[in-house]
């Protein structure tokens, strides 16, 4: 039956600890994803102009005539005197929100400088909550690259937005992460099919709209790299399912599944439903299984997907994994993926990515999964490679979209055979 | 404090970065933070690099901050040197690492590394990328050269001592650097226009150079100060140090390029070849290499004519521009600025040269507000000011960084000398609707044939806009992953209501009479002569723009 837990590895695979130069953005870089998900949030990074840099940089933003993120851009002044400093905050917010009166959540993001000089932006968001009298909701977390990787400031901001999150104990299923908005409703769709009427997401659409947190509240995962609002929604009496993430076919008809138990789904209708879905998805898999299957992939740290990942190009598409890198494990959040990669899997947990592509030279992996900066060094040299980057920006989850996530991964190994350039 | 939603240049570091980028050899260790390495992807997807910048991060952690993160910098230095054995090493750090004062200059300096080693001192909250280049190229020179330094009152080099040294004249190409405007081949074509004039190139820097190629540069009689923005400094030292000429005419354009070798000869003391020499009212010979006096001459580019031009750039090429669109294109400047504020008095001076006050900012709002108020008819700006031109419904042509992966052809396309002239004709015409062909599409348009769905000899069976316009977007989204991840870019709300409220109030001036009159006016100056007529009622305070009003105005804005 559909309905069953990962059978548990009796020991997880040895892994490699590294600390060294780490090719990963840092959690600033989530803003480029949470800003669409909540079009009435504007995300303030209080920092330096490479902050302002990373972030047009790794989103390639040149379109936008007014973005819902900017940079408050610390001047040698605000260095000189953190009085100053806040007042400057002040008035730059006074003047954004007077420009953007369509804006109800602003974020105040710390970023490395502003870490190191202590500026204070939870105070800061509490005088600017003063200020301006609940008409525009004031938050704070950091994304900076000395506290957090990558996704990590999704985590962070989600956090922030707990404290609003109102109690009440009514029985609903709560998705935890980012999802594009059509996949959020063919989830949301499929759980009433199942009988599940009560779905929230965390973030919400509109950043008001926030969905309340108690003890009848079952939480899934989205996303893997949600470890501390995962802990901090169980404080409030949430239950945390455990599934694999909902990638492939099997992962998602798993996390469902989890779902289902935890809400009494008899195990008959949950076949009856997802049946179809499983079979559709397995379809769609198909012809992108026959070109990744018996290739060999080795996963660079980036986005913590990584693990989640490699767990179903291996099983649902027969790749052969070289190495599963991650920038850092949550072993409680990541148990089922675990779980289900070949007891064999070299994991590697951080990074010093000299040694890193030392072992990916060594290996000749088929295909590489990594950050951008490293893709077109590595083509150069032979080795094919899939940006980790557009598995952020792109639909990705569930059993529909599938074979969209396998074709990212064969268009290049597919792209090489059409190339005749000798 | 400042709010900042795009930004012109990166910090100062990543100046330092395409510097070390740009040459072989070099090494850099930055002390920053985890993030910072995304200043790679620069150098890796727009310049399609196939090697890693050669850049060490120490990627230090908040965990590290009580400890020790000088030994982290030492152990970083002391591993990159063995693992990449540069022959010259720059030590720096970003903007969190020097709130931290580890000092790293200081400590790869007490380490006995075996290899010249410049301490990068880079203000992260003062200065800017382009500045962190030029100081980056600077120090490092200085550095490499300080052993061949002539003692004070050492008289200089003759620039003619070729002359007596029995060898051809050589000059310097310094500036060019990866990230900057079409570099790689302005080096080409000027190095073939140098040849041309039997002028040797000794180095090239930083672009390609080695550390020793840079210890040669003062075996040349000359520097060739190509992008200021980055060789400025640089050449007025070699010049206070070594006495070495500086050629500083930036050869962009057919004029500036024969200035630029009229300026060379007179350094060099070379003589003048006829073909240079300069003919009143006419381009002198060598001008005529490139095939821009000619088509600008030809009956077809006399639609060219006042076009109302508005740039914004890095200096180097605002100025050009300037110069190119007002003597060599016959256009109007109706807008001239840049964000190199290093370079602002020379960019203030081009501007007024032309009755103009220059715009020097970097906020690219400023500069979209900037372009709708000249009413400007073409743009050439950078790759921002091709996204506020299609806002506001105008041609643009990019010419100058921050780059794109558009703004890396993989075709031959200078912007220098005579096939730069030719680039450039071919590149900002181009936006614009041909001459001829502008009025043939206008005595045609009312035929059947150019009715909508009516265009393709292909009959029913011709595509359709509709599916065309569908396919552009799914190619879009396809390529997104490259470009951008595309959000819906939502108007500013209040803005566009306001306009539109102005533009029915001024619409509900017009009577029928004025409408009619109106609509006889070739429909490609129609639209000016609506705007001059309304900016003429609102001047004058009318109540109505009728036939009389229009002509009127006509008459006015003939002056």
């Amino acid at each position: 039956m559909g309905v069953s837990a990962p059978p548990i590895q009796p020991s997880p695979p040895d892994i490699l600890k590294e600390s060294g130069q780490r090719e990963v953005f840092c959690g600033l870089t989530s803003i480029v994803w949470l800003h669409r998900r909540m079009p009435d949030a504007f995300f303030l990074v209080v920092g330096s102009r490479t902050c302002a840099h990373l972030i047009q940089s790794a989103a390639g933003v040149m379109i936008f005539a007014e973005p819902r993120f900017g940079t408050a851009i610390l001047g040698e002044r605000d260095l000189a005197g953190l009085a100053d400093a806040n007042e400057e905050l002040d008035r730059l917010v006074k003047d954004l929100l007077e420009r953007r009166p369509e804006i109800r959540t602003l974020f105040l993001v710390g970023s490395c400088p502003s870490e190191v000089i202590k500026l204070d932006l939870a105070k800061a968001a509490e005088r600017l909550n003063t200020q301006l009298l609940g008409r525009v909701r004031v938050l704070n977390y950091s994304g900076s690259g000395i506290e957090t990787t990558f996704t990590q400031g999704e985590d962070n901001a989600l956090l922030a937005m707990l404290p609003l999150l109102p109690s009440s104990d009514e029985e609903q299923l709560l998705i935890v992460g980012t999802l594009a908005d059509a996949v959020e409703d063919r989830f949301r769709l499929i759980f009433e099919r199942l009988g599940i009427t009560t779905v929230r997401s965390l973030p919400p659409r509109r950043s008001t709209d926030l969905p309340p947190v108690g003890k009848g509240t079952r939480v899934l995962l989205a996303q893997p790299f949600l470890s501390a609002t995962a802990r901090a929604l169980q404080h409030r009496g949430a239950t945390l399912l455990s599934a694999p993430y909902p990638f492939g076919v099997e992962g998602s008809r798993d996390w469902m599944a989890a779902a289902a138990n935890a809400f009494g789904v008899p195990s008959d209708h949950f076949n009856a439903v997802l049946a179809p879905l499983v079979e559709r998805g397995r379809r769609a898999l198909e012809p992108h299984r026959q070109v990744l299957s018996g290739k060999r992939l080795f996963l660079l740290p980036d986005s913590q997907m990584e693990i989640p990942l490699a767990r179903f190009l291996s099983r649902e598409c027969g790749m052969e994994l070289v190495e599963v890198g991650t920038p850092y494990l949550d072993r409680q959040l990541m148990a089922a993926d675990l779980a289900l990669l070949p007891p064999d899997t070299q994991l590697s947990e951080g990074q010093d990515v000299d040694l890193q592509l030392e072992r990916v030279r060594a290996a000749r992996p088929d295909l590489v999964l990594c950050g951008l900066g490293l893709a077109n060094p590595l083509e150069a040299e032979g080795i094919a490679t899939k940006w980790s980057i557009e598995l952020v920006f792109s639909p990705i989850h569930g059993c529909d979209q599938a074979g969209e996530l396998a074709e990212l991964f064969a268009r290049p190994l597919r792209r090489r055979a059409l190339l005749q350039l000798s | 404090m400042e709010l900042t939603l795009w930004t012109y240049e990166g910090p100062p570091h990543v100046g330092a970065m395409r510097i070390a980028t740009s040459m072989e050899g070099v090494h850099y260790v930055l002390h920053a933070p985890q993030g910072d390495t995304y200043a790679d992807l620069l150098f890796t997807m727009i310049e399609r690099r196939g090697l890693r910048p050669p850049v060490t991060y120490t990627t230090f952690q908040a965990r590290d901050l009580g400890g020790d993160t000088a030994e982290l910098v030492q152990r970083s230095i002391r591993q990159a040197v063995e693992r990449f054995q540069p022959e010259a090493l720059l030590v720096g750090e970003s903007c969190t690492a020097e709130l931290i004062q580890d000092q790293p200059g200081a400590l790869a300096a007490g380490m006995n590394l075996g290899v010249p080693m410049v301490n990068l001192e880079l203000p992260a909250y003062s200065k800017k990328e382009n500045w962190g280049a030029a100081e980056t190229f600077y120090q490092l020179v200085r550095t490499l050269l300080k052993s061949q330094l002539p003692a004070p009152g050492t008289p200089k080099p003759s620039p003619s001592r070729w002359r007596e040294e029995g060898r051809r004249p050589r000059v310097n190409l310094l500036g060019p650097s990866l990230l900057g405007f079409r570099c790689r081949d302005d080096v080409l074509e000027i190095t073939r226009l140098l040849a041309e004039h039997g002028i040797d190139v000794a180095v090239v820097a930083p672009l390609g150079a080695r550390p020793a190629d840079l210890e040669r540069i003062p075996t040349a009689d000359a520097n060739v100060c190509l992008y200021p923005e980055v060789a400025g400094p640089v050449c007025s030292w070699l010049e206070r140090s070594f006495g070495q000429p500086v050629v500083r005419t930036v050869p962009i354009g057919i004029g500036a390029t024969a200035a630029f070798l009229r300026e060379l000869h007179g350094v060099l003391d070379l003589a003048l070849p006829a073909e240079l020499q300069e003919v009143e009212g006419q381009p002198s010979e060598a001008e005529r290499r490139s095939r821009l006096p000619w088509y600008s001459k030809s009956v077809d580019s006399t639609y060219l004519t006042g076009k109302r031009v508005f740039i914004f750039a890095d200096a180097t090429h605002a100025i050009a521009a300037a110069r190119i669109a007002s003597k060599e294109l016959g256009f109007q400047v109706v807008g001239l600025g840049s964000y190199s504020r290093e370079q602002a008095r020379e960019v203030r001076a081009a501007a007024a040269e032309l009755g103009l006050e220059a715009l020097i900012t970097d906020d690219y709002l400023v500069v979209e507000k900037a372009m709708g108020e000249a009413a400007a008819e073409l743009v050439l700006g950078t790759q921002m000011e091709r996204h506020s031109a299609k806002r506001l419904g105008l041609p643009c042509a990019v010419i100058s960084a921050p780059l794109h992966v558009q703004d890396v052809p993989a075709r031959y396309s200078p912007q220098m000398g005579w096939e730069g002239a030719n680039v450039i004709f071919d590149s900002w015409v181009h936006p614009l609707m041909m001459g001829l062909e502008e009025h043939l599409i206008g005595m045609f348009r009312h035929d059947f044939e150019f009715v909508d769905g009516h265009r393709s000899h292909l009959g029913d069976g011709a595509p359709t806009a509709a599916s065309g316009a569908e396919l552009e977007a799914a190619t879009a989204t396809a390529t997104a992953t490259v470009s951008t991840p595309a959000p819906a870019a939502a108007p500013a709300p209040g803005t566009t209501t306001a306009a539109d409220a102005v533009r029915e109030a001024l619409e509900s001036l017009w009577t029928a009479d004025g409408e009619a009159e109106l609509a006889k006016i070739p429909f490609f100056v129609r639209g000016k002569v609506r705007k001059n007529t309304e900016a003429f009622a609102r001047e004058r305070g009318l109540a109505r723009i009728d036939a009389e009003a229009l002509y009127d105005a006509k008459a006015h804005f003939s002056r």
